[in-house]
């Protein structure tokens, strides 16, 4: 099974679960899904709930908007976040605003779905990782699967949450095998998780990252050294107290984020250990991020922009040992 | 009787000039009516009244500019009385009814309202006249001493420094590892059982004694000391001390130690190589002066906690420093600031009996001067013979950092000063 | 531009007339009040004002249900009022009162009623429209016969928002009635400035949107306009109807109306929507002054009990501040 496989099977239980869950994006109905997220949906459900739109982003996730204020609930897929920008302004001005400038009367229950990342060549406009960004917003939460029980859970519990979810997944994912789900469910979307124990320091990352970051853990568990790796999950509420706590256990840190650096999730998780965890630190935070340029499209030079295996081992080395 | 006022249309709109008027004192105006025309930022508006009466006052002439609030007219209702005229405001002086307005910069403002600086008061430094923040703190604090220049700073990593203050290891005492940083383990090495360490025979298990183990074998393995001494003449000064405690009373009473400490401070600032630290193969002079003041404590043990910018004490406050600093170091309740800051240690065994100290520096400091007992002596001067109180001073200092040239100067200083007290 | 409203349309009786001149003069007053009270700082933000343009809520509105939806913009106060939400409420609202009708939290540009299906007013422009489709297409999935109503004006017209939802809606076959107040004026520029075909009902031909433009300052055209629109809606399908109108004061408060003159505001203002309808009232002897005095004195009370209900209105607990960033407790 893949992740692709987890995401599709949360749809289409939903889907037989609620008749008032639908699918509304680009490409997914017909084509099957940008990424086959979709493949074989619409021989089940019909035109009616998995339904192509046209390439009008800020149209479809405002009517995603609307239809869930009329008491449905819609999942919107955005092909990938770069596309996003375009219906920025209906997910930040509306689905993140209208419950709190309502006074507490229209909430909504929608889900938007897109991918995100780079690492594929795909050149400046369809590489970006945008949900750092989009966890600056009150009022909406934003989540980033990277196993397959969050693949299918996450979107489960989205659907649950009364108000708007943002479902970033990385493109990069897709592909990734792992044991069928026994009996998959909703998941928890309030908590961070520690995906490996280390006493030496604490990797605090999300989304593809954590794989590197796993896969660095275990060049370094050879050489002695201990890395305890978070999987954040869930970028905006940010779960503070299992931060503090990996924090408190390692007391050196390294966040790993595939965003850019200045004024990123990486930089406000920093500023959070700062505040709540300073006497804690027996080094500096360091930060693995991508590289603050436009993604090329070249892949030794998109290799160099992104965070790799052997980016992460250098700078946990050069926390815990002081040389990389 | 109704006010006519300067209208608020936005946010953004904080004063209004009147361009015209549309009536006239005795005029009928109906709710509505557009009665006069004020121009604002964003050009000329119309401005409706909400009453239905007859203009009994104007207040404003056109070409005054007036805040926003700012009564323009009164307009009585049809049947009121008129009320007695008064003079109509010229358009000039612009009816003052708020507070003359500050060229001021927004945190200025900010500062002043925290501060209860009056800004009318100010003459702005900034470009135009703007009052700015240093302007506000100037007047706020006009005699405030400049902020002391910080010694150079130890780094610290934030879980050694807490883990230090929790287990009572001054951190002068450690050496940091190779990243020249102190950090968690290097606490470790000094609060654990000195193992490998060629230590004094301590057994003792406590903290303190640890740390001053570890910091005295880490002396005596890094730092090539040198030692200088000399006998010091203190007449002149025992003289001056009983003058001045005459003039005080038995609780304001100045120590000899206070002498001592001045004294040091003083020929630190003659010869300020001897005040710092040997760090990174480096030796860095500090520009402030932190005189770490060694108190013996009741258990065995000494702490040397810093005694803050003693070259700009006067002999009152460092008294009273010193009655702040000895019971609370022998509580153990010093700030980590003291505990780390020492520039310099200041040793006195005289009351001990000693006559001279030959010490051992506190690293990374890079000298430790010692005093002995005050003994009665033959001593000539001025070819005369006579009986002297005498104390030996005594300088033990870090050959990396200076040399017998600059020590020997220090003590040549150090005994001037204690010749002229007065000026101390 | 005719004087006089037309009178082909069918004359209203007297309880209806009575009703639809209450309604506008109650706007008018409102917002007159509205003015007064921003003036000496009770109200804050950015006000917009509807004084002009009555009929096209007041005759729209009239012609739906009410479980219909309205999605406003930022000038809607009238439309709030028409759909019934109280006045009190809507002062509240924008003296910051926690009684207000979105607990102070939105001020005149966002107001809100759930209960009467005000889906708020939405300040961004364009922003409405894609939300007014998607509440349509909740209707047609659920099968229910309601209908979305959202107002804009003609400057939304050039947000590609517009040709979005209007694109949408007609694809999805989706009962929304787009209905654009067309006042001439996005801010201060131009329709003719801003537009390349300015005759905004031509635009829904492109989309297979049935169309329609009608004199927004008569009453009864708007009113019989919106009937035909709205049962067309009603059936499943949108239409676009453009209201011409003109706003008589300026596009928020702090406005010095460079852009227009006033002897144009004059001449629009011969046609104001209240005297032509009354007129006509009168001339058919359907209305007489008694009434309109009556009228007159109702709104005085609805609008001076709403400014007391403002008054007497309580400041939020700054400790709500968070409340409602997400929902509390689950919904089913």
């Amino acid at each position: 099974m893949t992740f692709r496989d987890a995401v599709r099977e949360g749809i289409r239980d939903a889907m037989r679960k609620d008749v008032r869950v639908f699918l509304m994006g680009e490409d997914v109905g017909h084509y099957g899904g940008c990424f086959a997220v979709s493949k074989g949906l619409l021989a089940e459900f019909g035109p009616e709930r998995i339904r192509d739109t046209p390439l009008m982003e800020s149209a479809f996730v405002g009517a995603g908007i609307g239809a869930a204020l009329g008491g449905m609930k819609p999942i919107v897929e955005i092909m990938t976040c770069n596309f996003s920008l375009l219906a920025l302004d209906q997910i930040m001005n509306t689905a993140a605003t209208l419950l709190h400038m309502s006074g507490g009367q229209f909430n909504v229950p929608l889900v938007i779905r897109m991918a995100t990342g780079g690492g594929k060549q795909l050149a400046a406009q369809h590489s970006h990782s945008l949900e750092g960004w989009y966890a600056h917003i009150p009022g909406i939460k934003v989540l980033t699967p990277a196993t397959l029980e969050d693949g299918y859970g996450m979107l489960t519990s989205a659907l649950n949450d009364p108000d708007p979810v943002l479902i970033f997944e990385n493109q990069t994912l897709y592909n990734m095998e792992g044991e069928a789900l026994v009996s998959p469910g909703a998941v928890d979307i309030a908590k961070a998780r520690v995906r490996r124990e280390g006493k030496d320091v604490c990797v605090l990352t999300h989304g593809a990252s954590l794989h590197k970051s796993l896969e660095a853990a275990a060049v370094l568990e050879k050489e002695g050294i201990g890395a305890e790796v978070v999987d954040l999950r869930v970028l905006r509420p940010l779960d503070d107290a299992t931060i503090m706590a990996s924090v408190a256990k390692t007391h050196r840190v390294l966040i790993v984020d595939e965003g850019w650096r200045s004024g990123g999730i990486s930089a406000e998780i920093s500023a959070r250990i700062m505040e709540q965890a300073f006497y804690e630190l027996d080094k500096p935070v360091a930060r693995v991020c991508s590289a603050e340029v436009p993604m090329p499209y070249a892949k030794h030079l998109e290799t160099a922009a992104l965070p790799q295996v052997e980016s992460i081992v250098a700078a946990i080395k050069q926390l815990v040992l002081g040389h990389g | 009787m109704a006010e006519f006022v300067m209208p608020n249309l936005g946010a953004d709109m904080e004063a209004g000039t009147l361009v015209k008027w549309h009536i006239k004192s005795g005029d009928a105006v109906r709710r509505g009516d557009v009665i006069a025309e004020v121009d604002t930022e964003k050009g000329i508006i119309d401005i409706e009244c909400f009453e239905t009466g007859v203009i009994d006052q104007i207040k404003i002439e056109p070409g005054a500019k007036i805040p926003v609030g700012t009564v323009m007219a009164v307009i009585r209702g049809a049947e009121e009385a008129p009320a007695p005229a008064k003079p109509v405001a010229a358009p000039e002086p612009a009816a003052p009814t708020k507070a003359p307005h500050v060229h001021a910069s927004p945190l200025a403002k900010k500062i002043a309202a925290e501060l209860g600086v009056d800004l009318t008061k100010l003459t702005g430094s900034g470009p135009g006249g703007l009052i700015d923040r240093e302007d506000v703190e100037h007047a706020a604090a006009p005699k405030k001493a400049p902020t002391p220049v910080e010694a150079v700073r130890v780094k610290v990593s934030p879980l050694a420094r807490r883990l230090a203050a929790e287990r009572g290891i001054n951190l002068a005492s450690i050496s940091p590892g190779p990243s020249g940083i102190i950090e968690q383990a290097d606490i470790e090495r000094a609060a654990a059982p000195s193992k490998p360490e060629p230590a004094p025979a301590a057994k003792s298990g406590d903290g303190m004694r640890r740390a001053i183990a570890a910091a005295m074998a880490k002396s005596n393995r890094e730092i090539p000391h040198y030692y200088l001494q000399t006998r010091i003449d203190m007449s002149a000064a025992l003289k001056w001390l009983e003058a001045e405690n005459a003039k005080r009373s038995i609780k304001d009473r100045l120590l000899p130690a206070v002498l001592l400490l001045k004294a040091v401070a003083k020929a630190l600032g003659d010869v300020p190589a001897l005040n710092g630290f040997w760090i990174d193969n480096e030796h860095r002079v500090s520009p402030a002066i932190h005189l770490g003041f060694a108190i013996s404590m009741k258990g065995g043990g000494l702490v040397a906690p810093a005694i803050h910018n003693v070259g700009e004490m006067s002999c009152d406050e460092i008294m009273a420093a010193l009655r702040d600093l000895i019971p609370r170091a022998r509580a153990g309740r010093l700030r980590s600031s003291e505990m780390t800051d020492s520039t310099l240690t200041v040793t006195s065994l005289g009351d001990l009996g000693v006559e001279s100290v030959f010490g051992v520096i506190y690293p990374p400091q890079v000298a430790l001067v010692g005093f002995g007992k005050i003994i009665e002596q033959p001593w000539a001067k001025d070819g005369m013979l006579g009986v002297h109180p005498i104390m030996t001073a005594s300088l033990a200092a870090d050959h990396r950092a200076t040399d017998g040239h600059t020590g020997a100067q220090f003590l040549d200083v150090l005994n001037q000063h204690f010749q002229t007290p007065e000026a101390l | 531009m005719a004087k006089n409203i037309r009178m082909n349309a069918p004359l209203p009786d007297h309880d209806r007339a009575r009703r639809l001149l209450h309604t506008m003069v109650l706007i008018r007053r409102f917002e007159e009040k509205c003015v007064e009270l921003y003036s000496a700082s009770k109200i804050r933000g950015f006000m917009h004002l509807y004084i002009g343009e009555e009929a096209v809520a007041t005759g729209v509105i009239e012609q739906l249900q009410p479980d219909d939806a309205i999605v406003a913009t930022y000038r809607e106060h009238g439309q709030a009022l028409v759909k019934g939400m109280s006045a009190g409420s809507i002062m509240a609202e924008m003296y910051g009162k926690v009684e207000g009708c979105a607990r102070g939290r939105g001020g005149s540009m966002h107001l809100f009623d759930a209960k009467t299906r005000f889906c708020g007013g939405n300040a961004i422009v364009g922003g409405g429209l894609p939300l007014a489709v998607g509440l349509a297409l909740a209707d047609k999935m659920q099968n229910r016969k309601r209908v979305t109503a959202c107002f804009f004006g003609e400057g939304a017209v050039a947000e590609g928002e517009f040709h979005e939802a209007m694109n949408l809606a007609a694809l999805w076959q989706l009962p929304v009635l787009f209905l654009c107040e067309n006042n001439l004026y996005a801010m201060g520029t131009a329709l003719r400035l801003t537009e390349s075909v300015t005759d905004i009902a031509k635009k829904g031909a492109a989309y297979n949107v049935e169309s329609a433009a009608v004199d927004g300052m008569d009453l009864l055209a708007v009113s019989e306009a919106a009937a035909k629109a709205v049962a067309h809606v009603r059936e499943g399908r949108p239409y676009l109807l453009e209201c011409r109108t003109y706003r008589f004061r300026a596009h928020s408060m702090f406005d010095a109306e460079l852009y227009r003159s006033k002897d144009e505001v004059t001449e629009w203002k011969k046609r104001d929507p209240i005297t032509l309808f009354f007129e006509a009232m009168k001339a058919a002897s359907v209305l007489s002054d008694a009434d309109f005095e009556a009228v007159e004195k109702e709104v005085a009370k609805e609008v001076d009990d709403a400014v007391a209900f403002a008054e007497a209105g309580t400041w939020e607990p700054v400790s709500d501040l968070t409340r409602f960033v997400y929902s509390e407790g689950q919904r089913p």
